[in-house]
């Protein structure tokens, strides 16, 4: 019986290794995508260890010391000094933690209500719960995402809490509608009529049936809005409605450093770089990603 | 214990479209006992995949009724008791569309084992096994693959293995070899006629190949623009055709011989096409094409005779067995 068992698990985890090998070697085609990839895990990797492999690890929390302040790139200091004396490189690496938490709170928040909006209005296409989902995500979808984001965090206490949950609340509809133009497409095909003739539940025929199909354009969709939600949360720390000083945000040193451009020019341009850096990253993993997909759809 | 596992009585259902009410089926009736395998054989757009759709639940009727095993299923699938869905399974024509492509093998057979409780969770690995058996496909390799990775006619034994899961009584079978090469529907059609005899099942098997029952129906129903023209015991309905139409369709086989062409039992010269099921000529809906037609046939919408046990006809012509 068990030994049954045990081909059977096998079997499936041979089935998925060779699924991964197959999208692999699909990635690894474009070299751009896998730069993007080791690009963004070094990232990642310097985030998760930031304590550890910053020189002042200090810097990123409430420290002044105005006798190293201005500092340009030495040695010592890799992208120099800001204007109260924190190491720029410390608080960029810092800034990467809040960024890609940002993103990934964002898109968790916003994506799974989207694509279960999305495949419950392409399952009931043409009834009125269709027309409701859809049309209150056309409204949604209607507001310019800045102005929105900016009403919202200017509404509440600004910090980053509450700029995620904007950002969040901006996200959604994009997801669903994704979603519903991929499922009610699908709606019809005799699989999802089998599954239903068969007696299986809605749950199942969303999420068992729907979602994996609907898979490919979500994941790759996820990661190209990393680089934009990363944006937006930069864009919003910017103007000072993000994470609040002394938390290294990249947008906030940004705008500190802009104040004294072009004289202190390191501690606008190296974060500015970062973000661009990180956005290019996801961006390249995305269009892999994309022909990953695309190829298995043919 | 009923004595029909199918009866269908006066099913018709209607579809609104902006050209006016489409009479997709229009009171038709017909009986299945067990172990019978009806042949439901029309042209394109003459009701019968929408037949089975009502059968299956897909629709619910417009008015008509709809019992399977003595008990009403009318309503739509969603309002039917979860025995029924399980007794009552489709084959559907297109093997592509009816699996899903991003699920494995095991994982499609393995729904209609959860929904219906068959066996234990442990036990349906071997059932699933056992399945892809019956339909024979090798199972250890099969249980693991997704379905772009095998053949379309692999594809459609998958699909029958998947509808004979729950150990149903009636399987319809809608057009399920017409989108497969000729050697592989060859297969297929063997499998089921074998399939039949092991598990006692009942087809009802809707296509537009009529050399094709001559084989496989045990009777054979003739539908024209939503009705029933002629319903009849295989041998009969071949040897014995009554109503024009069936003629027409008899002499309208194609075959490669001279010698087989002078086998067919009647010459009738097809001519036009199938009307416009939003526009149904009056009286006859067939009279427009007939080659028999008489004079009251365009007022006179015939009634359902039975001329002969089982044997059962729509024409205002039929009159006693020496009446042509």
């Amino acid at each position: 019986m068990w030994q049954e068992k045990r081909a059977d698990l096998a079997a499936s985890f041979a089935l998925r290794r060779r699924g991964l090998a197959k999208g692999w070697y699909k990635f690894s085609r474009n070299p751009l995508s896998v730069v993007g990839l080791v690009v963004l895990v070094v990232i990642v990797l310097a985030t998760g260890l930031a304590s550890y492999i910053t020189p002042y690890p200090a810097h990123a929390g409430p420290y002044t010391n105005f006798k190293a302040a201005g500092q340009p790139p030495s040695w010592e200091h890799l992208f120099g000094t800001d204007r109260i004396g924190r190491d720029v490189f410390t608080r960029v690496i810092f800034g990467y933690r809040f960024s890609l938490l940002l993103g990934i709170v964002v898109l968790g928040l916003g994506v799974a209500p989207g694509v279960i909006l999305g495949l419950i209005a392409g399952y009931h296409r043409g009834t009125w719960v269709e027309t409701t989902i859809m049309r209150v995500t056309d409204v949604f979808l209607a507001v310019p995402p800045l102005v929105l984001a900016l009403a919202i965090t200017a509404m509440l206490t600004p910090s980053l809490l509450n700029e995620m949950f904007a950002i969040a609340l901006l996200w959604w509809p994009w997801y669903c509608r994704l979603v519903f133009a991929v499922s009610s497409s699908m709606r019809n095909q005799f699989f999802i009529r089998e599954a239903e003739f068969s007696g299986a539940s809605e749950a199942h025929i969303l999420f068992r049936e729907m979602l994996p199909n609907c898979l490919a354009p979500i994941l790759t969709k996820m990661t190209l809005d990393m680089g934009i939600v990363i944006l937006l949360g930069a864009s919003l720390s910017f103007v000072g409605l993000g994470a609040q000083p002394p938390t290294p945000c990249l947008g906030t040193m940004v705008a500190d450093g802009a104040k004294r451009l072009p004289g202190e020019w390191w501690s606008t341009i190296f974060p500015a770089l970062a973000i661009v850096l990180v956005i290019l990253a996801f961006n390249l993993v995305g269009d892999g990603l994309r022909d990953v997909f695309a190829v298995e759809e043919v | 214990m009923p004595e029909s596992i199918l009866s269908v009585e006066n099913l018709t259902k209607c579809f609104p479209t902006k050209q006016g009410l489409v009479r997709a089926i229009d009171g038709i009736s017909f009986v299945m006992a067990p172990g019978d395998t009806l042949g439901l054989v029309g042209e394109s757009g003459s009701g019968k995949t929408t037949t089975a759709q009502c059968i299956v639940g897909m629709y619910p009727p417009t008015s008509g009724d709809i019992l399977f095993k003595g008990e009403t299923i009318g309503a739509a699938f969603n309002r039917r008791p979860k025995h029924v869905k399980g007794d009552l399974r489709i084959v559907f024509q297109d093997p592509g569309s009816s699996l899903n492509p991003k699920r494995t093998i095991k994982q499609i057979l393995s729904v209609p084992l959860a929904v219906h409780r068959v066996g234990t969770s442990r036990d349906r690995l071997a059932r699933m096994k056992a399945l892809l058996e019956m339909v024979e496909l090798p199972a250890d390799e099969y249980l693991y693959k997704y379905p772009q990775a095998i053949g379309g006619g692999e594809k459609q034994m998958v699909a029958l293995a998947r509808a004979l899961a729950t150990n149903p009584s009636l399987v319809l079978l809608d057009e399920p070899t017409s989108a497969l090469d000729v050697s592989v529907q060859a297969k297929i059609i063997n499998l089921l006629i074998r399939l039949r005899r092991e598990l006692n099942l009942t087809y009802l098997f809707i296509t537009h190949d009529l050399s094709l029952m001559r084989n496989v129906a045990s009777r054979v129903a003739i539908m024209y623009l939503g009705k029933l023209c002629e319903i009849a015991p295989t041998v009969e309905f071949f040897e014995h055709p009554v109503h024009p139409y069936t003629k027409m369709l008899l002499s309208s086989i194609p075959v490669v011989s001279d010698e087989e062409e002078a086998l067919k039992p009647h010459k009738a010269i097809s001519k036009g096409e199938i009307p416009s099921p939003v526009n149904i000529p009056p009286g006859c809906s067939f009279h427009s094409r007939c080659s028999e037609r008489g004079d009251s046939c365009a007022e006179l919408d015939p009634e359902m005779r039975e001329i002969a046990p089982g044997h059962v006809v729509r024409c205002n012509h039929w009159c006693g067995p020496e009446g042509e």
